[in-house]
């Protein structure tokens, strides 16, 4: 074990909880367009986030064995399971962001730090601090366009990529799980300012936002 | 309003408008009537407006020259209500629109009779070169009151009054090669590369592609040209790889080829966007464009000649007045006379004659033209006058006649006796100068070409130049060499291009061209009437030769001193006309005047387009808290930290009054010191540091020591850069032996991350540890006061007992049921917790902290009261405090300097040199103003001797002041030369007002001096 | 605005993405102690501003948050090329002006999108 100290921030108790764009829907409301919508905005709210340091050796078969993902080794490469619903991106050559439903985010540091043992590496836990939005619709690409520098065309974005970018005046790590479907993890912080942008931004597509 | 006019100039047939429909429109509260497919300047010139405007300086009437970009004059101002108001629009590059309403930019009281007229016509004399500078320069004082009536005379357009109804947005582009200009050169390249399957973006300023095409005499296989630019445009139009952007300018090379486009996506169907689907659509829209590949295919300016009075409504390039016959159906006029140097101007003459107009003559520079246009006007029994040019325009509202004398061109002079041709339109061509504008954008210097009389862009890495840009004109050539770039783009960029097909282009047989540039006039250029270079800031020859005169010999000086190419204009059509004259003058080539720069933008892009998105509430980012809705409901004023909204104080009603911001703070700050207050922190920057070299990296990177902090403990930690100054402190906790969380201030966070990052990446890579940001992923919330422990016990399964959860210790523990790590630390003096859970349950945790905290007198407290509370502990803030000159011992914290580390730790050898080391360094300390009323102004300089003569010696200033309630008087914290050996003494403030106030120096903790209260 | 080479991230990425941070290659000496006021305040204070070929640290901080090292024209500000921390510049002042005397540089070079 790594002596590091481990804090599982959830609880099993019925606790009200409120996800990054809780006050944006309040504030700024869930805009349903009337007729066929080219652009759909979902939030996938209280996922777990661990962001996951060390070399890549290290980490390899840890991953492997522990989350059944291959680490990627290349840069701007996104791996997800045969469901989707757990993936670890490449954000740089000695860090990772694992993405996992909520609250099995704690099990699998523990999993993880236990089977990495004395090795040098670093587990930190983000869940709280960003929010998964998902963008789909034959506009995505064009909102996008608006808001990051990055070239989302199909030709330099394909499935499996993602990036860390400039978003608006603000950064986002961006990407494309699959042929139709866009990523973006936002910092809570920065959500409501996201959030208004994409509405605003989407409003000429008839952006529609599902809760 | 007036009845609407008859289009008198509108020919019968030709064109590429739509007569069967007609368009009304308002110029100068004029109407009138025009066609789709008009610019507003053809509809100008079919309906015989001769006067568009009043010259900048001289407030000369002006009408329309050009057809395009490169038009001086026609400078409108748009819009039918005051926030549409658009200004600088170029009537020659808007398109007509029902009810389209213009007027004038210069011209007051109005452009047909001007009061400033008076002054032009004398002011030859009054207002040579430098004329604002000489006259307006003293005394400095006045300088505002003569800007206001020369800003009032000159007219530059006005902004509107009113909020602008549009969105704009900004689209970020990447593709393999970017085609600027979809003329005849442009088509060819895009085909070309569009047919190998790269990104193929074309641009195109005008309503429609195919530029000189559209309006082009000549024939493509045979048959008319703009059946080949359509048949072109339809293959683009349909390759999923090629974006064509029709009503976009480039305005803008930048590095590395990025370029920006201005595209105008509805300023042709009214001053304001349609709405669509109840969304007004994005009525500008900025191309952020970074290109493999850039083809600068876009073509030529026609060089107009100077002569007198050259500036006289009816005054046209030769190409403009083709393209208003071919394009638009307008002939400008009656009755022409065309003075050229070259064959192209020929064209004007040919085609004026055709539309049934009479051409008076041709005038052609050279003793003996011959060329296959030459025969065609020869042919056409048109009179030539060879040998000869148009010395001067006569008509002060409209061209009346041509003066026609015969010129030596070396010589500079008229040779031969003055005819004067009566007409009503004078076209002149002195040539083409490629558009060289946005390749001068990126630094590249242009090269003059004497066989072509012009300079041919200078090229960067990455970039080409294509047909007229370029300097070649024969359009079977200009094809080819277009269909060569789009090839070698495209290749460069990694794709294979299969043939392209040339359509076969006329053979032309032309005679050489004459270098004509200013046309010699009887009298000496300085004598003689005004020979316009630059119509839109009123240059003259004269000017320019005067400048040369007084000693500018580089032409960048003589632009300068005579705004010739300044502005919107950019010196599209006057910057060659200038250097040439000023070649003359200085008996120079035109390569030894200098080359021309122009800068962006090349037309001007509104503010719209510019900011895009970036506006009103999306002007930059807000961060909250997760804490914000709670902080907003209750009423909260908000500060700026950063792009953090913090609350700043919660005014509460008192009897239906609301607080001020003093009487809030001072309740707040009362609650902290006898009750409880809780502050959303969740803004602190915490920074999670792992590895088995974390500690070691906390001793290198702070000041003070941390090999003995043990599990379960917090330490203050200062940090400096490696010159000794402070740059920012916080508290860092061990949760365990490798593992360390690290708080930085709110502003600093992303940066002391970097900071860290750039020490362990560039200097220290051996050591083992990791740095990530978990500031977004907890919230933190401080319940600080005597009642505190009270509060906190209430909610929470924590051991609170003070021996065994100390003053700096942590511990985790449910809080409100949700699991917490909590700090006993403390900026206020007080009994303190900073509870941190999981941001996704703060709200509940805040919540459930109110609900029991009630009968404790829970008070919410913001930013202004945590600075109250600290600054009466002596507590610093970095950036406050300090400003990057400031050292930790100057501060007073030797206590947290740890000179015995054995690593030399980032700041200890500055700490050591004989500056940092000075007894007269400003040092921190308390100041409380002898009458306990005053509050000492932040910033306030301070003295030791009021009576001093001035300049009084100032040796520091005040950093923190405010009212204590607690101590009911006002004091400060400030920086004085020697502070630390000054207590007790007494220093002065002069203020801006001859107030001085006085103050003795003190402590800088003025509350609780041994801590007692924290420490409970 | 600069198309930048990331040699972490093995592509060209927007300037927004970066921070710079000043002259490479200054090594923060080994004994400060042994240092005179001098040479400290060389090293914290004094920077090259050259005519031409500079070396610069940048960092990819929106991005993979690595610091790396450009050398680039300050003339022209093109850049000739990156490399990561710790590997030496291939392209120099001395390089450069040895090169200039062979073939000029293929005009059509670009950068890919």
């Amino acid at each position: 074990m790594s002596n590091a100290a481990t804090f599982d921030t959830r609880t099993e108790t019925a606790i009200p909880v409120e996800s990054p764009l809780a006050y944006s829907y309040r504030r700024s409301g869930a805009p349903q367009a009337g007729g066929p919508s080219r652009l759909q905005l979902r939030e996938r709210a209280m996922l777990g986030h661990l962001i996951l340091r060390g070399g890549a050796i290290v980490l390899d078969e840890a991953v492997r064995d522990v989350l059944g993902l291959n680490l990627p080794g290349q840069p701007q490469t996104l791996v997800q399971d045969a469901s989707g619903e757990r993936s670890i991106q490449w954000l740089s050559p000695d860090e990772w962001l694992v993405i996992v439903p909520g609250g099995e985010e704690f099990p699998l540091e523990t999993k993880l730090r236990e089977q990495l043992g004395s090795a040098h590496f670093a587990i930190s836990d983000v869940s709280g601090g960003q929010t998964l939005i998902e963008l789909s619709g034959e506009a995505a690409r064009e909102l996008l366009m608006k808001t990051v520098v990055y070239d989302v065309h199909p030709s330099h974005f394909p499935v499996g990529k993602g990036v860390t970018t400039v978003f608006a005046k603000a950064t986002t790590i961006l990407r494309r799980p699959s042929e139709d479907r866009w990523e973006l993890v936002i910092r809570r912080s920065f959500a409501d300012y996201c959030y208004r942008w994409l509405l605003d931004a989407g409003a000429e597509f008839g952006i529609n936002v599902q809760q | 309003m007036s009845q609407s006019k008859q289009q008198v100039y509108r020919l019968n047939t030709g064109g590429r408008i739509d007569r069967s429909r007609t368009l009304s429109f308002t110029f100068n509260g004029q109407r009138y009537q025009g066609h789709p497919g008009d610019t507003l300047a053809s509809a100008l010139l079919a309906n015989g407006i001769d006067i568009v405007n009043r010259s900048f300086k001289y407030s000369r009437p002006r009408g329309i020259v050009a057809a395009g970009a490169e038009e001086p004059n026609a400078i409108v101002q748009l819009g039918s209500s005051e926030a549409a108001q658009v200004p600088n629009v170029r009537a020659t590059q808007q398109a007509l629109y029902d009810g389209l309403t213009a007027s004038s930019t210069n011209g007051w009281p109005n452009v047909q009779r001007d009061l400033m007229g008076l002054f032009g016509k004398l002011g030859g004399q009054f207002m040579p070169p430098g004329f604002y500078y000489k006259t307006f320069m003293a005394p400095a004082s006045m300088w505002l009151t003569y800007e206001k009536y020369i800003r009032k005379a000159a007219g530059l357009g006005r902004s509107p009054m009113e909020a602008d109804p549009d969105n704009y947005d900004h689209f970020n582009q990447h593709c393999d090669v970017l085609v600027v200009g979809a003329g005849a050169a442009g088509l060819a390249a895009a085909l070309a590369a569009a047919r190998s399957g790269a990104r193929v973006m074309v641009a195109d300023e005008q309503e429609e592609m195919g530029g000189s095409l559209l309006a082009s005499r000549e024939t493509l296989e045979g048959k008319p040209a703009d059946q080949w630019v359509a048949r072109v445009l339809d293959e683009l139009a349909s390759c999923e790889n090629v974006t064509l952007l029709p009503r976009t300018t480039a305005n803008g090379y930048h590095d590395h080829n990025f370029v920006t486009l201005h595209e105008r996506r509805t300023e042709h169907l009214g001053d304001t966007a349609p709405v669509e689907n109840g969304h007004r659509q994005v009525r500008a829209r900025l191309h952020r464009v970074r290109a493999g590949q850039v083809i600068l295919s876009t073509g030529t300016h026609e060089r107009p000649l100077v002569y007198a009075g050259n500036d006289v409504p009816g005054n046209l390039l030769a190409g403009a007045v083709s393209t208003y016959i071919r394009r638009y159906g307008v002939a400008p006029g009656r009755k022409l006379v065309l003075s050229t140097s070259n064959d192209y101007g020929y064209r004007a003459a040919l085609d004026w004659k055709e539309a049934g107009c009479k051409v008076v003559a041709i005038v052609d520079a050279r003793e003996v033209p011959a060329g296959d246009w030459v025969d065609a006007a020869r042919a056409q029994g048109i009179k030539i006058i060879t040998g000869c040019a148009v010395i001067e325009a006569k008509g002060s509202n409209r061209v009346t006649a041509a003066r026609v004398a015969k010129i030596d061109i070396e010589a500079f002079k008229v040779t031969g006796p003055v005819q004067e041709l009566a007409c009503d339109t004078i076209a002149s061509s002195g040539g083409y100068s490629p558009v060289i504008h946005l390749a001068s954008h990126t630094g590249a210097r242009p090269t003059w070409r004497d066989d072509i009389l012009g300079f041919v862009p200078g090229l960067v890495k990455g970039v080409q130049a294509c047909g007229g840009a370029n300097g070649c004109y024969a359009l079977g050539d200009v094809l080819a060499e277009g269909v060569e770039a789009g090839i070698k783009a495209a290749a460069a960029m990694g794709h294979a291009v299969q043939t392209v097909t040339l359509p076969s282009a006329e053979r032309l047989q032309q005679g050489p061209a004459v270098a004509l540039f200013q046309v010699p006039h009887e009298k000496p250029t300085l004598r003689g009437p005004k020979q316009f270079v630059d119509l839109q800031n009123d240059v003259t020859a004269a000017g320019i030769e005067l400048a040369t005169r007084e000693g500018f010999e580089s032409i960048e000086h003589i632009k300068r001193y005579t705004a010739m190419g300044f502005g919107t204009d950019q010196g599209k059509l006057g910057n060659i006309n200038g250097m040439a004259i000023a070649a003359r003058c200085l008996n120079r080539s035109i390569p030894e005047v200098g080359t021309t720069v122009f800068r962006p933008n090349y037309t001007p892009v509104t503010f719209g387009a510019i900011v895009g998105r970036h506006c009103r509430d999306l002007f930059d980012p807000e961060r909250y808290t997760a804490l914000h809705q709670w902080h907003v409901e209750r009423g909260a004023e908000f500060e700026d930290v950063g792009q953090w909204k913090r609350p700043w104080y919660y005014p509460q009603k008192v009897n239906g009054k609301t607080e001020t911001m003093h009487e809030a703070v001072a309740r707040e700050c009362l609650a902290v010191r006898e009750k409880v207050g809780i502050l959303d922190a969740s803004t602190l920057g915490k920074i999670d540091i792992q590895g088995p070299d974390a500690r070691e990296f906390l001793a290198r990177i702070y000041t003070n020591k941390w090999e003995k902090l043990a599990v379960g403990k917090c330490r203050y930690g200062l940090m400096c850069k490696d010159d000794g100054m402070v740059t920012d402190d916080g508290v860092t906790s061990c949760l365990a032996e490798n593992h360390f969380l690290m708080t930085t201030t709110t502003g600093g966070a992303a940066a002391i991350l970097e900071w860290l990052e750039l020490w362990h990446q560039t200097e220290w890579p051996e050591l083992d540890v990791y740095f990530s940001s978990v500031t977004d992923h907890w919230a933190t919330m401080t319940i600080t006061g005597p009642e505190a422990r009270k509060l906190l016990a209430e909610i929470s399964d924590l051991d609170l007992d003070r021996d065994s959860f100390k003053f700096m210790d942590w511990r985790s523990g449910n809080v409100a049921g949700v699991p917490a790590r909590v700090y006993r630390i403390s900026f206020t003096g007080e009994l303190t917790f900073e509870i941190n859970v999981q941001a996704n349950y703060a709200m509940h945790v805040w919540q459930t902290l109110f609900k029991h905290g009630e009968k404790y007198g829970l008070t919410p407290y913001g930013t202004e009261t945590m600075h109250v509370l600290r600054a009466e502990k002596g507590f610093i803030i970095v950036g406050q405090e300090t400003d990057g000159s400031v050292t930790p011992e100057d501060l007073g914290m030797q206590w947290a300097i740890g000179y015995d580390k054995p690593y030399s730790w980032i700041g200890k050898r500055a700490l050591t040199r004989s500056d940092t080391k000075r007894e007269n360094r400003k040092q921190l300390v308390g100041l409380r103003p002898k009458d306990p009323k005053v509050i000492l102004e932040e910033g306030a300089q301070i003295v030791f001797d009021p009576n001093h003569a001035i300049p009084m010696p100032m040796v520091g200033h005040v950093t923190s002041s405010y009212y204590s309630p607690i101590l009911d008087s006002g004091f400060a914290l400030a920086v004085v030369k020697g502070g630390h050996q000054k207590l007790g003494e007494t220093v002065y403030l002069p203020m801006a007002d001859g107030q001085t106030f006085e103050a003795e120096i003190v402590s800088t903790i003025f509350y609780d001096p041994k801590g007692e209260r924290q420490n409970v | 605005m600069f198309y930048i080479y990331c040699p972490y991230c093995g592509e060209h990425r927007e300037e927004e993405e970066f921070h710079p941070k000043g002259q490479a290659h200054l090594e923060r000496p080994k004994e400060p102690e042994a240092c005179s006021d001098e040479e400290w305040g060389d090293y914290l204070f004094f920077r090259d501003n050259p005519r031409g070929v500079h070396h610069e640290m940048w960092v990819h901080a929106v991005g993979c948050r690595k610091f790396f090292n450009v050398t680039r024209h300050t003339v022209s500000y093109e850049i000739l090329e990156t490399y990561k921390m710790g590997e030496q510049p291939s392209i120099t002042a001395d390089s450069q002006s040895q090169a200039r005397e062979g073939a000029a540089v293929s005009q059509q070079e670009g950068v890919r999108a």
